[in-house]
């Protein structure tokens, strides 16, 4: 019985960490049941995937921007402007997708670099600030398709990032034999430096679950991927979008578990007088995380545009509060100082799990929005009960 | 009826384990001016939060007789509607609205649903009088001085038929007219009737003023003098504030080695832009290798000012006069130039503004310097382990582990790892701001420990603290805060509490 003792405590102890993952369990079982299975399709997850791509790395910009206590609601109409600039780029202008999307990329850490500006040096509230930037793209990104309406992309790499999956290799039995490949590298890395840790941690003396919740977790998480891997690889294998999300939330992941930097951000977010008397300069901080965020915007909006094969004049609409729904959901808190770059990936994940679900079956457009709306409140009230509870 | 309007009897309250009040007795006379006076901590605010009703009926024990009647106040509407009004040190009033919305807010004059503000304005314009401040009472209130407000917020008190009013530490802001006039308007009160309980640490006013004065400490009534016996002396005063038996709890220091100037200011002054004033002011004051310097003072003495416009000036306070460090004169912008430039500072409030609660020990331990556990910008975990282990170990941090979150430590250690943390960025001179406050006696012995390890490798020590036997227990050297200025220094030899506390109340 130890063992499932130990077990219910670290779900206990960890109920933050682990709360969205049964979330999206119980969400992705809930809607295989109801669906008949058709929900967990190769088809439907890759499209699941792809459709919750742009908003994924919002969330993951837009968690440290919580995490330090801000808001960014620019960045839906960021992302839209700056996806309709990389149209022009690429059809009006000719230039290559080589160079289009390194300036894009650039314009949005100059758009992101100068909402910090408006809140670290100047000291307007997040909130304003970015709602001025959000009404300034929305006027930009009308401006720029006034004259054409929705601007048509023909170039076939671009459309790719959306759309097109990575190359195959060779078909095994029908699967895609690369994906394959990654999902296994996937799993030795992840085997690896669970061990590693475990080994580190030892040395040090720290507490170290036991023998058999390790077995079965490093069981339970390269299960999950393999069958992540073998689903998409009966489909077309991993697409473009999934490959690019994957690299962001490792990025992500490194700068803010593993970098001076992170812990500088994670510093001001928790209590930014203290990191101030710590010396930790929270201006640069707060401009570095901003910019992070117009980077990602214009990601997002590159992905969105790709993905449609077209910049439209609505594009980006209410992008910025999907966003913000998903950090949430994944576990940032409103606080400051809490909250994992891998949590809002679950997040976003959870939001577009729920919308492919409720199409699937047929939910009437009104009912999602409640419904995606209650999970979102359950997602805080269940942050700000945990909290509590901690004392 | 009685003679008295409020008795206060065995009053006793307790917070978690600590008792801040015990059996205390208070008796206030019909129209005197009864001054409280006591040490920090004594229990002076406790005393007026559990007659004002923000410590409820049943949070206390004890009888509060006022009005020849037992009252249970619940909150404090409940005093306020009984006539009791409490005027804090900082001063509730709206500073955007003006002197007439002030005065009445929440205790609007109204015409069946709508308020009157004719009659509001006639009405304020008659208190004004009464308090003898002559404002439009249109003006902002954040458009008039500190001493001006004040006089609004007794407006707003005898708007609501105030019969009892408190004041706590009423002068402490204000200059030498303003102080006057306030003392001036008392009286006058006095003679309309208003009974009034004054806060004060200012012995001059206390003698000056009151009919009777009454000394709490650590929590007790010590006595209460009469004026109409014989007059009330400072001597006297300061005799009962501090007469506490100072326990031999300071470990000793064996080899002291003094050497060259560390610190040295001249002419130190801080302007505060929030406050329209300033907060530190002609400080004249020099550290030496391996000295501990105590700053004694009564809290809002500026001591924690100047202890920030050292280290980097966080709060951006306009700094006039020379810091010299090693005899050269600098400049520290940033709290990051005073860290390179060896010093550190622990602050006062840990929870509110020196460690990161949410965070791990061993985060806590090197936020204040991971370049020296960082290479090209990347954390290396092995060392940061290696760095707080051994923090740990040598200032004895009692955790379950360095992965254990420093919001569930208790008092001691959260002061442990507050120092761990400053002692990594490796200083020359450590300012401590209250060191011990809030924490366990056993604590407290173990960081009077760590400080004299620390000045006996060579380290410098400025210990702020408002606890007389520390202060006199550790010090080499002690300077004595009051209103932003030095008001003197004392050597340990020459030292005693009754210095300390005259230079601290003059």
């Amino acid at each position: 019985m130890t063992f499932f003792n130990e077990a219910k405590f670290l779900i206990k102890e960890n109920i933050r960490d682990y709360g969205m993952y049964i979330a999206l369990f119980v969400i992705l079982l809930t809607f295989s049941i109801l669906t008949d299975g058709l929900f967990m399709s190769s088809r439907n997850i890759s499209n699941l995937l792809d459709s919750a791509g742009y908003i994924a790395v919002l969330a993951v910009g837009m968690t440290l921007v919580i995490v330090i206590r801000h808001i960014d609601l620019s960045v839906g109409f960021a992302a839209g402007f700056l996806g309709a600039i990389a149209a022009i780029f690429l059809t009006q202008m000719g230039v290559s997708v080589y160079i289009t999307i390194p300036v894009i990329l650039v314009f949005g850490v100059i758009a992101g670099l100068f909402n910090g500006f408006l809140i670290a040096q100047i000291g307007i509230p997040a909130f304003v600030a970015t709602l001025a930037a959000m009404l300034i793209f929305r006027g930009a990104l009308l401006r720029v398709t006034e004259r054409t309406g929705t601007i048509i992309v023909n170039d076939e790499k671009f459309n790719a990032l959306g759309n097109g999956f990575i190359p195959s290799l060779a078909e095994v039995n029908g699967l895609h034999l690369l994906s394959l490949i990654i999902g296994l590298i996937g799993i030795l890395l992840y085997i690896y430096s669970e061990f590693s840790n475990r080994r580190n941690k030892i040395k040090y003396q720290f507490d170290v679950v036991s023998k058999g919740i390790f077995t079965m977790k490093l069981i339970l998480v390269s299960a999950v991927i393999a069958y992540i891997t073998w689903i998409l690889a009966g489909y077309n294998g991993f697409s473009w979008t999934v490959v690019i999300m994957l690299v962001v939330v490792v990025i992500y992941h490194f700068l803010s578990t593993k970098t001076v930097l992170g812990r500088h951000i994670y510093a001001v977010g928790s209590n930014p007088e203290a990191a101030h008397l710590s010396g930790i300069n929270v201006k640069k901080i707060t401009y570095i995380v901003f910019g992070s965020m117009g980077m990602l915007a214009a990601l997002s909006g590159i992905l969105f545009t790709s993905r449609l094969q077209s910049a439209t004049t609505t594009a980006g609409t209410l992008f910025e509060l999907d966003a913000i729904a998903a950090a949430y959901v994944g576990g940032v808190s409103s606080a400051g100082g809490v909250g994992k770059v891998t949590g809002a990936i679950i997040g976003a994940i959870v939001m577009a799990s729920l919308t492919s679900g409720m199409n699937l079956m047929g939910v009437g457009i009104s009912y999602q929005y409640i419904i995606r709306g209650g999970v979102l409140a359950a997602a805080v009230i269940f942050d700000v009960m945990t909290r509590r509870k901690r004392g | 009826m009685s003679e008295y309007i409020l008795e206060m009897k065995e009053i006793s309250k307790e917070f978690t384990g600590v008792k801040a009040l015990s059996d205390v007795n208070f008796k206030v006379k019909k129209g005197e001016i009864h001054c409280l006076i006591g040490e920090n901590g004594a229990g002076k605010s406790t005393l007026m939060k559990v007659l004002s009703g923000v410590y409820p009926y049943g949070a206390y024990q004890g009888d509060i007789i006022y009005e020849g009647t037992v009252q249970q106040f619940n909150n404090i509407s409940d005093s306020v509607k009984a006539g009791i009004a409490i005027i804090h040190q900082e001063l509730a009033l709206f500073p955007d609205l003006t002197v007439y919305e002030n005065i009445f807010a929440g205790n609007e004059v109204k015409r069946g649903a709508f308020v009157d503000w004719n009659e509001t304005i006639v009405q304020a314009k008659k208190l004004l009088q009464k308090v003898k401040l002559k404002v439009n009472p249109e003006t902002l209130v954040k458009d008039l001085s500190v001493g001006k407000q004040q006089l609004v917020e007794i407006a707003k008190a005898l708007s609501k038929d105030v019969k009892l009013l408190i004041l706590d530490e009423p002068t402490a802001a204000l200059n030498e007219d303003d102080s006057e006039n306030l003392l001036n308007l008392l009286k006058d009160l006095k003679q309309q009737g208003i009974t009034c309980i004054m806060i004060s640490h200012k012995l001059k006013e206390v003698i000056s003023i009151a009919d009777k004065a009454t000394v709490l400490r650590d929590g007790k009534t010590i006595c209460t003098l009469d004026a109409s016996n014989e007059p009330i002396s400072e001597s006297v005063i300061i005799k009962n504030m501090v007469g506490r038996e100072i326990e031999d709890i300071y470990p000793k220091r064996t080899n002291k080695k003094i050497g060259g100037e560390i610190l040295q200011l001249f002419n130190w002054s801080a302007y505060d832009v929030e406050l329209g004033r300033n907060v530190v002011k002609n400080v004249n004051l020099h550290i030496k290798k391996g000295e501990i310097v105590g700053i004694a003072g009564l809290m809002g003495s500026g001591r924690t000012e100047l202890a920030l416009s050292i280290f980097g000036n966080p709060n951006a306070y306009k700094l006039q006069g020379e810091l010299l460090l090693h005899g050269k004169q600098r400049k520290l912008p940033h709290t990051r130039d005073a860290i390179k430039a060896g010093i550190a500072y622990v602050t006062e409030d840990r929870k509110g503004n020196g460690l990161f609660l949410l965070q791990d020990i061993k985060n806590n331990v090197t936020a204040a310097n991971l370049k020296a556990i960082s290479s090209n910008g990347i954390i290396n975990d092995n060392e940061e382990i290696k760095v707080a282990g051994e923090y740990r170990k040598s200032i004895n941090i009692k955790a379950s582990s360095l992965e254990q979150n420093v919001g569930n430590l208790s008092g001691g250690n959260q002061q442990k790892v507050s120092i761990g943390k400053w002692l990594f960025v490796g200083p020359e001179l450590l300012i401590l701001d209250e060191p011990t406050r809030g924490i366990d006696v056993g604590a407290k012995f173990e960081i009077y420990s760590i400080m004299n390890q620390l000045i006996s490798e060579g380290l410098s020590i400025i210990m702020i603290s408002s606890e007389l036997g520390e202060v006199l227990g550790m010090s080499d050297r002690i300077y004595v805060m009051g209103e932003g200025a030095i008001k003197g220094e004392l050597a340990i030899e020459e030292a005693s509490q009754e210095k300390i506390m005259e230079l601290a109340t003059q």
